[in-house]
C-alpha cells in the first residue's frame, strides 16, 4: 500500500487569548506572557473567556447564527478560518470533497428553564409530570439542534459547504484525539486526500462546568500554571472556552496545488490507560518512548490540571530528560475535546516558524535553547479516561 | 476459493458474530421470528406519565435490568447484552483485540439526579447551588452518567477491545457510521478484526419533547402498532424507539483462517453531507444520491447489482419522499421493482442503533432468504411507487442488500452487504 505523508495546510484557533495564528504567537512569545482570565462570573471558578468575536466574518447569514449556540457558533467559525487560512475557502471543488471529522461534546442546555423546573421541584412531589408540563411549553424547538453533537459539524456542511464526509466523535480529550488520528489514518492510506479535523469548547456555561464538577475536578480560588495546582483548593481544571480546526492533506495533494505547507502531522497514538497505580504514568512513558525522540525536544502539553493525570505525565516527560515541556493549558485553560487539535496547531505554528515559545511557568518550565525545532511532541492525558499524544514535524 | 481482496485490491470485510436488540426482543432469534411475522413492538409509553405530550408511544425496550435507569445505563445495557451475543456467535474467547467502534446517543445529567442534587443543596437558588452539591458528593456514578467516553470505556473493559475506543455520532446515520469505521479500519490493514455497535437507551420524556417540538414524531396514538407506517399516505412522523445491533467484523483472510462461519460480506460504505438545511434535505436530494453511488462504487457494483432495499424508511412525510426520490434517480425504472422495506414500521426509529439494527437485519434478509415487510401499509402514497413488500414477508433469493441511513445534520450513509465473498 501507498503511504502518504500528511501535512498540515489551514489552521484556525481562537481562544481566551485572540482569534488566529498571529494573535496567539505573539501572545504566548511575549516576554512574560499571561493568560486571560474571568474570575467573577462563574467564582469561584475562573474561567478563560472567549475573547469578542465578530461572528458574521465567517458566519454570514444571522439566521445560521441564531440556530447555534456558543459552542456551535464558535467552532463554525473556527473552521472557516482554518478554510481561509489554508486559501481553499471558496474553493467549492475542493471544499465540497473535503472529508470532516469533528470532535464534540454538546448539551449547552438552557440554564433559565432549568433552574426553573429545578426550583418548582423543591415545592411538588410529582416531578414527572412538572418535567412535562414546563418542558412542553418553555423549550425553544431549536434548542434540541443547537446541543445535538454532530450537529457542530452540521453547521459547518451548511455555513462552509464541507460535505465529502461528515463524523463526529465523542468522548472529551479522547475524541480529539481519535478524531485527529482518523484523519490522518485516511489520509496516508488513501482514503482520503484532504479533510477538516478539529473542536470547540465553550467552558462559560454552568452544564459545561457541571461535567467536571460532578467529580470535583475544577480548580477554585486564584489562578496558578498548569503545573502547580496540586495541593490547591479543588481539583485542578481551569476551563477555557476555544476550538481548534486544522486543515489536513496529503503531502502530494498539498504540493500540486501549491499550498503552504505549516508542518508535517507524524504519528499520532492513543490509548486507554488502566489508571491504577502507576499505570498511566507508564502508559504515557511508553507512548512517549515510541517516538524515538533521542534529540532535546520540544513538548506542547496539553496536561489539564488534574491532579492525578497532570502529575504522572508530568513524570513521563521528565524522565527521559531531553523533554522540554509548556503547559497550553496554563494560557488557554482546558479546552476538553479540542485539547490535542490546539496543541498541535501551537506545535505547527511553532515549526513553521522555527522559534519555541517560552516558558509559561518560569519554575517549572526550562527555557529552550535548541534553536528552530524541527520536531514537537504534542500530548493530550484526559483528566480522567483515555490520552494521546502526536508528532508534528518539520515537512 | 473465495478472494481475500475486493474489486480496489483491498481486504474483504466478512461479518462473523451479530447481536440484536429491540422493542421486539431480546437476541436474533426472537427479533427475526417478530419481524418476519410482521410484528410491532411499539406500545404505549408506560416509562414515565405522558400527560401533555403530543406522542403517548414509543418503541423503548423495557425488558432489561437497566430499562428505568436512565440513558446511560440502558445504552450500555443494550450495547453489552447485543455485543456479547455477536462476539459468542463470532466464537471468540478471551480478549476481542480489535478496535471498539460504538455509536451511542449523546449524553447528559439526565433529570432524575438533576432533580437529587438539586433537592439535597443547599444555599440560594441557582445553577451555583447544583455545582456545589455535585462537588460534594463526588458521585462516580453521577459523573460517569455525563461523560461521552463512559459507555465505550466500559465496553472496552468487557470485552477486552483494543485501544482506545470511538464513540461516534452521526445522528440517525450513526450505526452505520461505526459499521464504516469498522471496515476501514481493517481495509487500511490497522487490525484483523472490529467491534462495530450501535445502541441507543435515550428514549426519555425530554427526548420525546425535544423530537415533538420539531414535529417529528409521529401523532397517531390510538393504535400504537399501526403508528409507523413508512411510504403510506397517512404517514405523520417516526416513532421514537430504542435498541442496539453489534457486529464482529473481520477480514475475509482471518476468518476463513480461523475457520469461521461468514454471515455476510460488508461489501461497500457512501457517505455524502448536505448543507442544506438542519433538518431537511436539498430539495432535489443530490445528497442522499451521492451517498448511495458512492456505496455502489465502494463496493464495486453498478445499479443493477442491488436485490433489495432495506430503506430508511423513517414514516415521516419528508424522508420517504426523498428517500423514493434519491432511490428513483439511482435505480431509475429498476427502481420500481426491486423490493425495499422499512424496518422501522415495526421497530420504530431506533436513532443511534438504527443503522446498525437494519443493517444486521440485512444481513439476515439474505442468509434466511426473507425479505421482512412494511406493516401498516394500508393507504399506500400514490406518489411513492415502490415494492415495499407490504404486510407480509416474502421468500426470496437476495444476494445484496442496500441499506440506507440518513439523519440530521445533513448526515447521510449507505452500505451495501452481500450474502457471499465474490
Amino acid at each position: 500500500m501507498i503511504r502518504h505523508d500528511v501535512v498540515i495546510t489551514g489552521i484556525g484557533i481562537v481562544s481566551s487569548l485572540g482569534e488566529g495564528c498571529d494573535a496567539h504567537w505573539n501572545a504566548l512569545t511575549a516576554p512574560d506572557p499571561r493568560p486571560v482570565l474571568d474570575t467573577e462570573r462563574y467564582a469561584p471558578y475562573p474561567v478563560h473567556p472567549l475573547p469578542e468575536i465578530d461572528w458574521t466574518l465567517q458566519i454570514p447569514k444571522r439566521g445560521d447564527q441564531r440556530q447555534m449556540e456558543t459552542w456551535q457558533r464558535l467552532g463554525t467559525y473556527t473552521a472557516g478560518l482554518a478554510l481561509q487560512d489554508a486559501g481553499v475557502k471558496d474553493d467549492e471543488a475542493l471544499v465540497s470533497s473535503m472529508d470532516m471529522t469533528v470532535a464534540a461534546g454538546g448539551g449547552e442546555r438552557d440554564v433559565p428553564v432549568d433552574i426553573d423546573v429545578l426550583e418548582a421541584s423543591l415545592t411538588r412531589k410529582d416531578r414527572d409530570l412538572l418535567l412535562n408540563e414546563k418542558l412542553t411549553t418553555e423549550l425553544r424547538p431549536t434548542l434540541f439542534l443547537a446541543q445535538l453533537s454532530n450537529l457542530l459539524a452540521g453547521n459547518i456542511s451548511i455555513v462552509h459547504k464541507v460535505t465529502g464526509s461528515s463524523r463526529t466523535f465523542m468522548g472529551e480529550e479522547g475524541a480529539g484525539v481519535s478524531a485527529l488520528e482518523h484523519a490522518a489514518a485516511r489520509i496516508r492510506a488513501g482514503q482520503s486526500t484532504h479533510a477538516l479535523v478539529g473542536a470547540a469548547f465553550n467552558a462559560e456555561h454552568s452544564d459545561m462546568l457541571l461535567g467536571y464538577e460532578l467529580a470535583g475536578y475544577l480548580h477554585r480560588g486564584p489562578h496558578r500554571t498548569v503545573w502547580a495546582r496540586d495541593g490547591q483548593p479543588g481539583g485542578g481544571i481551569v476551563a477555557g472556552s476555544g476550538a481548534a480546526f486544522l486543515v489536513l492533506e496529503a503531502h502530494d495533494h498539498a504540493r500540486a496545488a501549491g499550498r503552504r505547507v505549516y508542518a508535517k502531522l507524524g504519528p499520532v497514538e492513543s490509548g486507554r490507560a488502566l489508571r491504577l497505580g502507576e499505570g498511566l504514568q507508564d502508559a504515557i512513558a511508553a507512548m512517549i518512548a515510541g517516538f524515538g525522540l533521542d534529540k532535546k525536544t520540544l513538548a506542547i502539553s496539553g496536561a489539564s490540571g488534574a491532579h492525578a493525570a497532570t502529575a504522572a505525565e508530568r513524570t513521563a516527560l521528565d524522565e527521559p530528560g531531553n523533554l522540554v515541556a509548556r503547559g497550553m493549558s496554563t494560557m488557554t485553560g482546558h479546552l476538553k475535546e479540542a485539547q490535542l487539535p490546539f496543541a498541535v496547531a501551537l506545535a505547527a505554528l511553532a515549526v513553521h516558524r522555527g522559534a519555541a515559545y517560552p516558558p509559561f511557568d518560569a519554575e517549572a518550565e526550562k527555557p529552550w535553547s535548541g534553536g528552530a525545532p524541527d520536531r514537537i511532541l504534542t500530548t493530550a492525558i484526559g483528566y480522567h479516561r483515555f490520552e494521546g499524544a502526536a508528532l508534528v514535524e518539520k515537512a | 476459493m473465495a478472494r481475500f481482496t475486493d474489486h480496489a485490491g483491498r481486504p474483504v470485510v466478512a461479518v462473523t458474530g451479530i447481536g440484536i436488540v429491540t422493542s421486539l426482543g431480546m437476541g436474533k432469534a426472537e427479533n427475526w421470528q417478530a419481524l418476519t411475522s410482521g410484528q410491532s413492538g411499539i406500545h404505549r409509553i408506560t416509562r414515565f406519565p405522558t400527560d401533555h405530550l403530543a406522542t403517548t408511544i414509543c418503541g423503548t425496550v423495557d425488558f432489561l435490568k437497566s430499562s428505568n435507569d436512565g440513558a446511560s445505563a440502558l445504552t450500555y445495557e443494550l450495547a453489552e447484552r447485543a455485543a456479547r451475543e455477536a462476539v459468542e456467535e463470532a466464537d471468540l474467547d478471551g480478549d476481542f483485540g480489535g478496535p471498539l467502534f460504538l455509536a451511542s446517543p449523546p449524553v447528559e445529567l439526565g433529570w432524575s439526579d438533576r432533580f437529587d442534587l438539586y433537592a439535597r443543596a443547599e444555599g440560594p437558588t441557582g445553577w451555583k447551588k447544583l455545582l456545589e452539591q455535585a462537588a460534594k458528593e463526588n458521585s462516580p456514578r453521577i459523573f460517569d452518567s455525563t461523560q461521552f467516553g463512559t459507555i465505550a470505556d466500559h465496553l472496552a473493559d468487557r470485552f477486552g477491545t483494543r485501544g482506545l475506543p470511538v464513540t461516534l455520532s452521526t445522528a440517525c446515520a450513526s450505526g452505520a457510521t461505526a459499521i464504516q469505521l469498522g471496515v476501514e479500519a481493517i481495509r487500511r490493514g490497522e487490525c484483523d478484526r472490529a467491534l462495530a455497535v450501535g445502541a441507543d437507551g435515550s428514549a426519555t420524556a425530554e427526548a420525546l419533547i425535544r423530537f415533538s417540538l420539531l414535529s417529528a414524531l409521529s401523532t397517531q396514538n390510538e393504535l400504537p402498532e399501526k403508528a409507523s407506517k413508512p411510504f403510506s399516505k397517512d404517514r405523520d412522523g417516526f416513532v421514537l424507539a430504542e435498541g442496539s445491533a453489534a457486529f464482529v467484523l473481520e477480514s475475509l483472510e482471518h476468518a476463513t483462517a480461523r475457520g469461521a462461519t461468514v454471515l455476510g460480506i460488508i461489501r461497500g460504505c457512501g457517505e455524502r453531507a448536505d448543507d442544506f438545511h438542519r433538518t431537511r434535505s436539498k430539495p432535489d436530494g443530490s445528497p442522499a444520491i451521492a451517498a448511495v453511488r458512492a456505496a455502489l462504487d465502494d463496493a464495486g457494483l453498478g445499479v443493477d447489482g442491488i436485490d433489495y432495499v432495506n430503506a430508511h424508511g423513517t414514516s415521516t412525510p419528508e424522508n420517504d419522499k426523498m428517500e423514493h426520490l434519491s432511490l428513483a434517480t439511482v435505480f431509475g425504472e429498476r427502481m420500481r421493482t426491486i423490493p425495499i422495506s422499512s424496518n422501522k414500521s415495526m421497530i420504530g426509529h431506533t436513532l443511534s442503533a438504527a443503522g446498525a439494527i437494519e443493517a444486521a437485519f440485512s444481513l439476515m434478509t439474505m442468509r434466511e432468504g426473507v425479505i421482512p415487510p412494511t406493516i401498516n401499509y394500508d393507504n399506500p402514497d400514490p406518489a411513492i411507487e415502490l415494492d415495499v413488500v407490504p404486510n407480509v414477508s416474502r421468500t426470496a433469493d437476495v444476494s445484496t442488500v442496500l441499506s440506507n441511513s440518513f439523519g440530521f445534520g445533513g448526515q447521510n450513509a449507505c452500505l451495501v452487504m452481500a450474502r457471499e465473498p465474490v
